[in-house]
């Protein structure tokens, strides 16, 4: 009994390697690839590249030959797909790095976020790369005008695109009418966004007058490109409430109406706030179409309604491809990076504010 | 507080599709019916017609009568809301509004519609309706809690408490118990006899020993064939349909040979 009991290993787990397998084989398939790229001149992607593609190999020999066919397909199952995750990461890792490491420096510069670029000249820019001063002038102006046209964008495509899927999802019965409505919505998801800055350019040029530029056109041309993905979205969401909530409300004798509005929308409504949330991040960083509508300012503009509006997309744009400086780019390189760390933050915020959304909204199931 | 129903020479159709043809039965008020028969012979179908949930679905339309008390459901001009309010239904799975607490389901009917209700009188409603599906005692502590936290039996009652909060003539029950457990469906069986002393009380039921213990009288539908349309074969007491039926096909599946 007592050799029973002090066995080591117990027969049901006969064959198999032991748990730190993966990391002995990845420690050699480092070891070895740091070797094999010091042969052929070392950089440290290919270390990577290689270490990897041998790790795999080796984990899937070992495996083979130790535990059989099947659990070496499982590994190699199993590398396949940590290496695909890993690959789709890598520009991901890198966008975020590249952006925190060139932007800190101009988002902690005093003032970056509270002023605006007017009257800041070259000669400025000049006078601080050769004194070596901080930088002056920020993103006030950009930050305001991309806050007041998303927002405005928003108040447009929130209203048309949820009464749209409503409409579909209610009341469309695969309608000729509701088949229309969804062919062109897919074909709106399409659209390059240039295009439909020229379409609210061009149809704001004529009606109100040529030359017409403000937020309010950048906000039409932004809400073409999010009315779909809004009605896209809302309409997902509205298609998993579950048909009995409706039958129960109509057999209670409340009119359909009505049970869209205090039964369906209330139900979805998580879904459709988180996907209005991810519309808006899908939009905030447009830069054509805002550049053909809106234009380009470097002063505060508080009226979304008249005068050209700065953003922060076409803040970066003209910062990198007219510094305002043409002999000392530097500083308005600083000012560019800066902005799209601001960008991406206000992306990851929005991101952060429909899970929010989302779980506060969430219908509640404790007891 | 509670109607008759009598029904004429009603076809119901799914687009062109005849599902069930020439029904004709009287319900009487304040009596428990229970409709049984095999899979897809129409049984939930017709019951739907009774408060116009059949058209509902895309497609879907009646021919012939319904009255309740004299009045055609399905004359000009009615409001299919109107009759909804009148009779009640109760769905095979328990649905309660997950988006709203205990208290909240049970005054759905009334706060959807926007009725003005003092907070007095709404405490009042609840309490009753939820004394009257025998849930009353096991949620009055947590009334504020939401409904989807409740069992699947106590869902089902808060489910019934609602339909009765709106207080309608008749109650239709679409197999009430499918999703239940033994206990959970005593408790509604028990609650099915009391219903009956205020409401005129309809059941759709696979389960031949239910119908047996809770109803009055007891409709038999068959289908001759897939694709052919459901018919209402025999309609009576439920001691004659389960003792002594009259028609073959009935004796058949009550005696369990098919089915």
């Amino acid at each position: 009994m007592t050799a029973t009991i002090a066995r080591k290993r117990s027969a049901l787990t006969k064959g198999q390697l032991p748990k730190f397998a993966p990391y002995i084989v990845l420690a050699v398939a480092l070891v070895v690839g740091a070797a094999i790229l010091a042969l052929i001149g070392f950089n440290a992607f290919g270390w990577g590249l290689v270490s990897a593609i041998l790790f795999a190999i080796g984990l899937v020999g070992w495996s083979g030959a130790v535990e059989g066919g099947r659990k070496a397909k499982d590994k190699l199952a199993t590398c396949l797909v940590v290496g695909a995750f890993l690959i789709a990461l890598l520009p991901l890792v890198s966008v975020v790095w590249t952006v925190l490491v060139n932007g800190i420096p101009g988002l902690i510069t005093p003032g970056f976020l509270g002023t605006s670029m007017n009257g800041v000249t070259g000669a400025f820019d000049n006078k601080i790369v050769e004194e070596g001063t901080k930088v002056v002038g920020g993103v006030y102006h950009a930050l305001l005008g991309t806050i007041q046209i998303t927002l405005l964008a928003t108040v447009i495509s929130v209203p048309v695109g949820l009464m749209t899927a409503i409409y579909l999802v209610e009341y469309g019965n695969d309608r000729p009418l509701a088949r229309a409505i969804t062919f062109f919505v897919d074909v709106m998801t399409g659209i390059p966004s240039i295009v439909a800055g020229l379409f609210a350019a061009a149809f704001f040029f004529a009606v109100v007058g040529p030359g017409t530029k403000t937020g309010a056109v950048a906000a039409v041309a932004l809400s073409v490109l999010m009315i779909p993905v809004v009605v896209r979205s809302s309409e997902e969401m509205l298609k998993i409430v579950p048909n009995e909530l409706r039958e129960a409300a109509y057999a209670l004798g409340v009119r359909k109406w009505r049970t869209i509005l205090k039964v369906v929308i209330p139900t979805a409504i998580s879904g459709i706030a988180s996907g209005v949330t991810l519309a808006i991040a899908r939009v905030i960083g447009e830069t054509a179409p805002i550049l053909v509508t809106a234009g380009f300012a470097t002063s505060i503009n508080n009226n979304v309604f008249g005068g050209w509006m700065a953003s922060l997309p076409t803040f970066i744009y003209t910062q990198i491809l007219n510094p305002t400086s043409p002999s000392n780019p530097g500083p308005s390189d600083q000012r560019a990076w800066g902005a799209a760390l601001v960008l991406i933050i206000l992306v990851m915020l929005l991101n952060l504010g429909a899970r929010l959304i989302a779980r506060l909204f969430a219908p509640k199931t404790g007891r | 507080m509670s109607k008759r129903i009598d029904v004429k020479d009603l076809n119901v159709y799914y687009g062109n599709f005849l599902a069930v043809e020439d029904v004709n039965i009287n319900i009487e008020a304040k009596s428990v019916t229970a409709f049984i028969g095999p899979s897809g012979c129409g049984k939930s179908t017709f019951l739907r017609t009774l408060n116009r949930m059949h058209e509902v679905l895309p497609g879907a339309r009646v021919e012939g009568e319904v009255l309740l008390d004299g009045d055609n459901l399905y004359g000009p001009g009615v409001d299919p809301v109107t009759v909804r309010s009148q009779i009640g239904m109760v769905f095979q799975r328990p649905n309660p509004f997950p988006t709203m607490s205990i208290r909240d389901n049970v005054l759905a009917g009334v706060k959807l519609n926007n009725k003005k209700i003092s907070k007095g009188a709404a405490d009042a409603l609840v309490e009753k309706s939820l004394m009257g599906a025998n849930l009353w005692n096991e949620v009055k502590d947590r009334l504020d809690k939401p409904g989807s936290g409740l069992s699947g039996g106590q869902q089902q009652r808060l489910c019934i408490a609602r339909a009765i909060a709106v207080e309608p003539q008749v109650i239709l029950m679409d197999e009430p118990c499918s999703a239940l457990d033994p206990i959970s469906t005593l408790a509604i069986e028990d609650l099915i006899n009391e219903l009956k002393d205020q409401y005129t009380v309809v059941i759709v039921t696979h389960n031949m020993q239910q119908a047996a213990r809770v109803s009055d009288k007891t409709a038999f539908f068959n289908i001759a064939g897939t694709g052919k349309p459901g018919k209402l074969i025999e309609f009576g007491n439920t001691h004659t349909i389960f003792s002594n039926p009259t028609q073959k096909a009935t004796e058949d599946y009550v005696s369990g040979r098919f089915g």
